[in-house]
Order: C-alpha cells, then structure tokens, then sequence
C-alpha cells in the first residue's frame, strides 16, 4: 500500500537558519500520527511544506501520492486543515459555514444541501443550525470544524492544536469523531504541544530544532525513555541537560 | 510624579519606536502644505475666456488690456454675436465669457450707470466664482483709477472689495485650513488610536490593575500628543511664512494659545472616542468620519460656509475647526487681538470642557 | 489582619446580559501563602472570576475580599497589593525587557533593586535578554517577564489567569517551579489553567464548570473521591472499543485516555468477563488492567453528575 505521506530528507531553510532539518517519516494510511515539538522547533514550518504552501528547499516528499514541488494545487484538493484558530468564519452562521466550505471544496449544491442536514444532525446541533459561530460554545466550534475540514472526503487531514481549552469531556467526544475518521481510511496528521494529546495518537514523532528526535507509538517511547507520561518523554527530550538531576 | 514620568516616558518610547507613523505624522504636515500650495491650488492662473465686445470702443480695449495684463486670463476669442457665447461653453472652450454692451462708451460719458455682464461655467462653482470675483475686481480697480483724473467718478458696477488677502493668494486660505486638519489629526485620532490600543493589547488591563489612577493614565497618553500637534503647528506655520509669505499679523503669544485650546479640544474628542471604543480600527473609523471629514468639508476649509444649505450652515456650528479657523485668519491674517476673536474662543473653550466631562463620566475605572 | 483568609468568596455571581451566566453561587476560601488552582475548561467563568478579584469587574450578587479588602470598597487598596497577570500577554512589546519591567516598578511607586530578591530566579534567565524588545521574545520568556512585572512591587496576592495556555511543556514546568518557589516566599498564589494535569502542582484546587463549582479540595481528596472501580482497555480498534463497552451492561462510563479507554464500573466483575465480552465482538490484541483515576477522571464524573 502507497504510504498517505513519505518525507524523505526534507529540509528548509530561510537564509541560514535551517527549520527543518532533513526529516524523514512516513505516515501510513488510517493512521493517527502526532506531531510534536517545542514552539519553534519546525512544526509548523514542516507542516506548510506537506500542505503545499510553502516549497522544500531539499529533500523530498509526497502527500497522498502527489509530490510537494509540482503537484500542491492536486496536494490542497486531498487534504482537509484545520487549526483551532482560523477554521470557521465567526461572522456566519453554522449552516453558512458549513455552505462556504461546500462551495469552496466544489460540492454540487445537492450535495452540500445533504452535507448540511447530514452533518448537522450528526453533530446534534439542530438548535444551532442557524446560530452565528462565535455564540456557539467552543466545543462545538471544535467540533464543527473539524467535520467541515473533512467534508469534501479528503485522504488526509491536519489537524494543527486542534483541542486546547475545551472540558474534557468535550474533548473525547472529539477524539472519538477522529478514531471514526480514522476507523473509515482517513490519515490524521496532528501537531500539538499538548503532550497528552499525543498519547492518543497511534504514533508520534518529537521535533527539537528542526530535527526529528524520537518517532514511535507512545507506548514505546516511554518504555524507551522509562517516562510515565509523554509530557516526561518530551521534558527528557528537549531539556537533555537536567535529565536526571 | 515619578509614575506620570515614567508613563510619558513609555508614551514617548511607543511613538518614537513606531517609525513609519511617526514619519507620517511628522511628514504628512509638510507634503499637505507643499501639495495644497503648488498643486491642488485653486488659484486661477491663465484661464481662457472669451470676449464679446459689442461696444468696440476705447473703453472696452483698455479693460480688457488690464484683464490680460493681470496674468490670470487668456483670450480663447473674440466673439461676434451673443449666439456664439453658448457654443463656446458647450464646447469647453472657456470658462468664462465677458459681454461689453453696445451702449458702454456712449453711457461712460453721459455718466450714467452701465452693466459689464460676466458669464461663468458653473459646472465648476468654485472655479466660476473666483472667475467672476477676479475679473470684478480687476475691472473694478480699473473704475477707481479712472475716477481719479475726472470730475465725475465713472459709474460702473462691481462691487467686489479683496481685503485682507488683495492679491488672493488661495495659500492664505489653506494655511489655516491645514494646520486645522493636522491638528485635528494628531490629537483626536491619534490619542484615540493610542488608548484603544491598550484595550486591544490587553496592557490596559493590567494598568487598571495597578494603583494608577485613570486621570494619569490620560493625561500621560496625551502629553506626548500635545507636544507633537505643537510640533506640527510649528512646521506649517514657518512653510507658510517662508514657503509661501504668509504673513502673521497678530501676537504670536495668542497664537499659540488658540492652537493650545484647540488642540486641547481634539484631545478631549479623541479620549471621548476612545472610552466608547473598543479596537484602533473603530477608533480611527470614528475619528475619520464624525471628525476629519466635517472638518474638512463643512468647517470652512475648502468650501465656503455662506454658500452651503442653511441645514449644513447650522451643523457647521457645532465644528470647533469652524470656529478655529475663524480665529486663525482673523489672528494672522488680520492681525486683531483678542478682543475680537473671545466669542470664537469662549465657544471653543466650552466644546473642550463639554468633551472632557462627557469622557470623565464615560471613563471605565473597571472593564466593563 | 492575619487571622483574616488572603481571599474569601462568598456566593458570588456574575451575568453578562440576560442569557449568559458566567458565575453561579461561588464560595471558597484561600488560606495565606497557599498555592490554589482554579481547573476548568474555556468559558468556565475563571478569567470572570480571576477580574472580580482584582477589582475589574463587579459581580451582581455575593461578596469577595482580597487580603480582608472589599473589591468594590477597596479597589484602590487591593489595586495596589496585588500582583495581577491577565491571561493574554499584556506587556508592551515595544518597550525592552529591562523598560517593560521598570515601568511596571515605577507605577507601583517601588524600584527593581527594592525588590530584586523576589524576582531574581527568574530573572536571571531573562538577563541575557534585557535589551530585547518584549515582543520578540519566545512565549516562555514572555510568561517569565509577565510573572516579574507582576511580582516587582511584591504583592500580597498573585492572582495568574491561565499563565500556561499556548505555552510549551518545557515552559510550563519551568513556570510551574517558579510558582513553587514564590509560594515558599509566602505569597498568596491564585492560579487558572484548564489542563487538568496542573492540578496535581496546586495545594487545593476547585474544578469550575459553567460557572458552577464542582468540587474544591486538595488534589489527591478528588481524586480519591472517584469511587468507582476503573480499568484502562485497549484493543486493536479504538473507535469499535469505546462503543462496545458503552454498551456494556456494566459499564458506568467509557471515556478514551490516550491508548487506553478508562472503564469505569457500576460494580465490581471479573475483567474476564470483559475480556470474553470484547472477543465476542471480534476485539483482538485485548489488554485490561487495573487503572488509577486522574483529576480528568474525577471532572467527568463530576460533570456527568450535574
């Protein structure tokens, strides 16, 4: 089976400051794969690179079968972004939200009519259907976006800091809606600084300056740095100094 | 004291560290005194007009030598018949058209009252006027010095008198107009950018927080701003004396009072905006309409208030730059003192006061 | 004075407008030189709460007292006794690190010198820094030079809402040993941070959701308070796992916890019979083992409560 997303050596620079630094990873379909690092450490700018907006300066990769030099307009019609910040238009309302997105994906208007009632129902916010977004409490906001970045069926999402701030049990019922996405053959790409976040994940990979340090399922990393946690994982791995001291 | 010194200290850090608006504030001064007075100038300069002279006679030759002579006319034509004066019109040909009645020579000497009819493009009101104003003027002088060698004083009516401003130098017009606007700007819509700019940033918040009382917060946010409209007056006035030989009559001690009144004015405006505002962008929006544009459109500046509606003539009231400019020609220009101008003052020094209690009493002590 | 608690809440409620009640009845204490985190998540009234306190906002009913002072009365009093950092990043990023930290000492009417002793630890860290713009520094350096400038005129109480939000984990561990080491200095400490996982760091802790306080105590005493035997599943399909043993009949709740679902019972079975459950819905790779609940279990269950 063709891997969701390969990188092989994938580097880039801005003038001498190397972001990241010849990361190579693949990311096999259906999987939830994490992605961690300190702020500043390259998650972002790695990320930019696989969505297609921002070009490799070696090194190279492919996101579900197109390659990052040449192939970004088919890349940006395969994945679906979603960050907690920018997502949703706070001016609209849900129903409008998800009407845009549809447009913008290029779902015939039968279709987003469809995904409107679908995804509505789904999500058991029919008392909100009309609600502008930013009356809508966070979780929900969460929530629907996600379900809007993943309703054009792209192969891969992003999910950048998807669930900070939300109640926890807001937040699992989030996770769940991932493991469906995933259960059904969508690649979850997560970047997080929210360590136990990562422990959801089926495995993770931890950036510091530019490289990737450790990459495996959580359980093997903390057996391998004989940490209870992620978070002490990543504390070993990004503060190597005062291990143990 | 040593916390409202450090408060303007921080002020003076924040503007000078925000090079590219301080060049703007520092700079727009002198590109909008530069522009106002080389380009956008509605000084009248080589106008082409058109001449029917039905008297043809000796009269009507000399007026329209001293026409030309003035340098703020242009002979497109001379007309034969008055059905070629429309033409010329519809054509664009001239702004202007000067009709000698047949009957001018003969009334000169039988001294009796005679019409010189001047017609106008009013597509163009503005142009039109100074048009008509000039060529009243010029033609009126030339009546004057007539008058003088001859027992009888001809009669010829144009009764247009140019004081104050003899050659019509529209720079005298636009100083004022300026630095009204610039004054305008800085105080009011810069401190109100500057004070919403803490809610937005959150810092003002945590000065809320702290045992500052608001009043100083204020006043040290303003101070700085007081001395940069200052600053600014001080540029726009030395353009004009130096630039452009605008001449400063009156004591230059009053001047700069009425500037500091004015100033002061805009001030308790743009802290009025700022305690009802909650974003720069709101705050500079507001500022640009409800301030900046009554001030340039209805305060006198450019257009003439005696020929707006009388609605508009009544809003002009309520424009404290109507009022400044009121004060800034008669103290430059006329060279009066105060008192002539205490009404205009008074009128003044009541809005200020007016705006500074409205923001007392808006002025949060909390967040909400 | 000194007998008097360094906060006290007495049934405090706030609305904004007619619909949205961001705090319900609130009461609790905070004893001098305690260490107390408020856990809830967005939109749980914390920040509500935190500004009541430093008297910049007025609650409609109940009443609150910082150091035995009145917010309403006393604001001035209390404005200039505590140290207040908001949750945004609230320092003029054009002003140095050095400038920003002057300022905040001089409007406070005290010097870096006076005071320097309390805020050495961290600030050694930013020295390096001092001439650097605040706005270029990295989001851990900000939160430091926040807490300094909230720390430079020596307060009574620290009042810190979500110090740690957005900031990364090596950051926040830093930032959670400086308030260690402040709490040893006898300064009334009030924290709000919606990550569970910091609760353990508190002395006390009260979970807030809602506006509503659902539990306050010491954070093992709510942990401890979860009586529900747990188990941590996990099998070779997540998505299948949490719905099948919501179905389960013995099942009280099925939530995920990073690679294992945390299984809480109505009483007490044999995990084999979970085992036999799960293979019978064609579960492979099948691990049950007794778990330890956290304060994330704890909050739910308080939640499913209400």
């Amino acid at each position: 089976m063709v891997p969701a997303i390969t990188a092989d050596k994938l580097t880039k620079k801005f003038g001498d400051f190397t972001a990241v630094n010849q990361i190579t990873f693949e990311v096999q379909k259906g999987e939830i794969f994490g992605f961690l690092g300190a702020n500043g450490a390259g998650k972002t700018t790695a990320m930019r690179m696989l969505n297609g907006l921002s070009r490799p300066t070696s090194g190279q990769a492919s996101v579900a079968g197109f390659d990052v030099y040449r192939e970004t307009e088919k890349i940006k019609k395969h994945i679906g972004y979603m960050s907690q910040k920018f997502s949703l238009y706070e001016d609209l309302t849900v129903r409008e939200n998800i009407q845009f997105y549809g447009g913008i994906y290029g779902l015939p208007g039968r279709e987003i009519r469809h995904q409107i009632k679908e995804l509505i129902g789904g999500l058991g916010m029919q008392e909100y259907a009309n609600t502008l977004v930013k009356a809508i409490p966070l979780g929900w906001k969460q929530k629907l976006s996600f379900s809007i970045a993943i309703m054009h069926r792209p192969e891969i999402v992003f999910l950048d800091e998807p669930t900070g701030g939300v109640d926890p049990i807001t937040r699992r019922q989030f996770w769940e809606m991932i493991y469906k996405a995933a259960s059904e053959g969508m690649t979850i790409f997560v970047t997080t600084h929210y360590m136990d976040e990562s422990e959801y994940c089926g495995r993770v990979s931890i950036m510091v300056d530019g490289r990737i340090a450790a990459l495996d399922t959580p359980r093997a990393l903390k057996e391998q740095f004989g940490a209870s946690s992620m978070n002490d994982v990543f504390l070993q791995l990004t503060r190597p100094n005062q291990h143990g001291s | 004291m040593k916390q409202f010194g450090i408060f303007i200290q921080k002020e003076l850090f924040h503007i000078f560290r925000d090079r590219r608006t301080l060049l703007i504030l520092l700079g727009m001064p002198i590109v909008l005194v530069l522009l106002f007075g080389f380009a956008i100038t509605n000084e009248i300069d080589n106008a082409r007009i058109a001449i029917l002279d039905q008297s043809k006679g000796e009269m009507s030759q000399k007026i329209t030598q001293r026409l030309l002579a003035s340098g703020y006319f242009l002979i497109d034509e001379n007309l034969r018949e008055v059905a070629e004066i429309e033409q010329h019109f519809r054509e664009g040909k001239t702004k202007m058209a000067i009709v000698f009645p047949p009957e001018l020579q003969e009334n000169l000497r039988r001294n009796l009252p005679t019409q010189i009819q001047l017609i106008a493009d009013a597509t163009d009101p503005n142009t039109a006027t100074t048009l008509i104003n000039y060529a009243s003027a010029i033609i009126g002088r030339y009546v004057q010095d007539q008058g003088r060698g001859q027992a009888m004083p001809l009669q010829i009516h144009t009764e247009v008198k140019m004081l104050y401003n003899p050659r019509l130098k529209s720079v005298f017009m636009f100083v004022p107009g300026v630095m009204t606007v610039i004054l305008m700007l800085v105080s009011a819509m810069m401190t109100s950018i500057a004070i919403t700019r803490e809610k937005e940033l959150g810092t003002m918040e945590v000065l809320l927080a702290s045992p500052l009382r608001p009043a100083m917060i204020i006043i040290g946010k303003v101070i700085p701003y007081i001395l940069l409209a200052l600053a600014n007056t001080v540029v726009i006035l030395m353009l004009g004396a130096f630039v452009f030989g605008m001449p400063i009559k009156g004591s230059l001690f009053l001047l700069a009072l009425e500037c500091l009144l004015f100033v002061i004015t805009s001030l308790a405006l743009g802290i009025l905006i700022s305690t009802r505002t909650e974003s720069q962008q709101v705050a500079m929006l507001i500022s640009l309409m409800m301030l900046m544009l009554p001030t340039i459109l209805l305060s006198g500046f450019i257009f003439p208030i005696e020929s707006m509606p009388l609605a508009l003539q009544v809003i002009s009231n309520i424009i404290p730059a109507k009022w400044f400019i009121i004060i800034l020609k008669n103290v430059m220009l006329k060279g009066t003192g105060v008192e002539f101008i205490w009404k205009e003052s008074l009128i003044l020094g009541g809005m200020a006061l007016f705006f500074i209690g409205a923001s007392v009493r808006n002025f949060k002590i909390r967040l909400e | 004075m000194a007998t008097t608690q360094a906060i006290q809440v007495e049934s405090l409620s706030k609305r904004y407008g007619k619909n949205v009640q961001a705090l319900n009845q609130v009461s609790f204490e905070v004893g001098r030189g305690e260490l107390f985190g408020l856990i809830g998540p967005d939109g749980a009234g914390k920040t509500t709460l935190i500004r009541i306190l430093a008297t910049l906002l007025l609650a409609n009913e109940g009443q609150a007292l910082v150091n035995g002072w009145e917010v309403r009365r006393d604001y001035r009093k209390i404005r200039s006794h505590i140290g207040y950092m908001p949750g945004r990043f609230s320092l003029y990023q054009d002003l140095s690190v050095e400038e920003n930290l002057h300022f905040f000492a001089t409007i406070f009417g005290t010097t870096i010198e006076e005071n320097y002793e309390l805020i050495r630890d961290i600030y050694v860290q930013l020295e390096p820094f001092r001439k650097r713009k605040a706005g270029k520094l990295s989001g851990g350096m900000k939160q430091k030079l926040a807490l300094c400038c909230a720390l430079i005129h020596k307060p009574v109480v620290l009042l810190l809402d979500e110090p740690t939000t957005g900031v990364d984990p090596v950051s926040r561990q830093e930032f959670w040993e400086m308030l260690k080491r402040l709490k040893e200095k006898e300064i009334t400490i009030l924290v709000s941070t919606p990550y569970m996982d910091e609760a353990s760091l508190c002395d006390r802790v009260a979970l807030i959701q809602k506006g509503n306080i659902l539990s306050i105590d010491k954070p093992a005493g709510i942990v401890s308070a979860f009586d529900k035997p747990l188990l941590a599943v996990r099998t070779n399909d997540m998505y299948r796992l949490i719905h099948d043993l919501r179905e389960f009949e013995s099942t009280h709740s099925a939530f995920p916890f990073g690679e294992y679902v945390h299984l809480a019972l109505r009483n007490a079975i044999w995990p084999e019979a979970i085992h036999a459950y799960l293979a019978g819905k064609e579960h492979t790779d099948i691990e049950i083992k007794p778990a330890q609940a956290t304060i994330e279990d704890a909050f739910m269950e308080l939640m499913t409560q209400e």
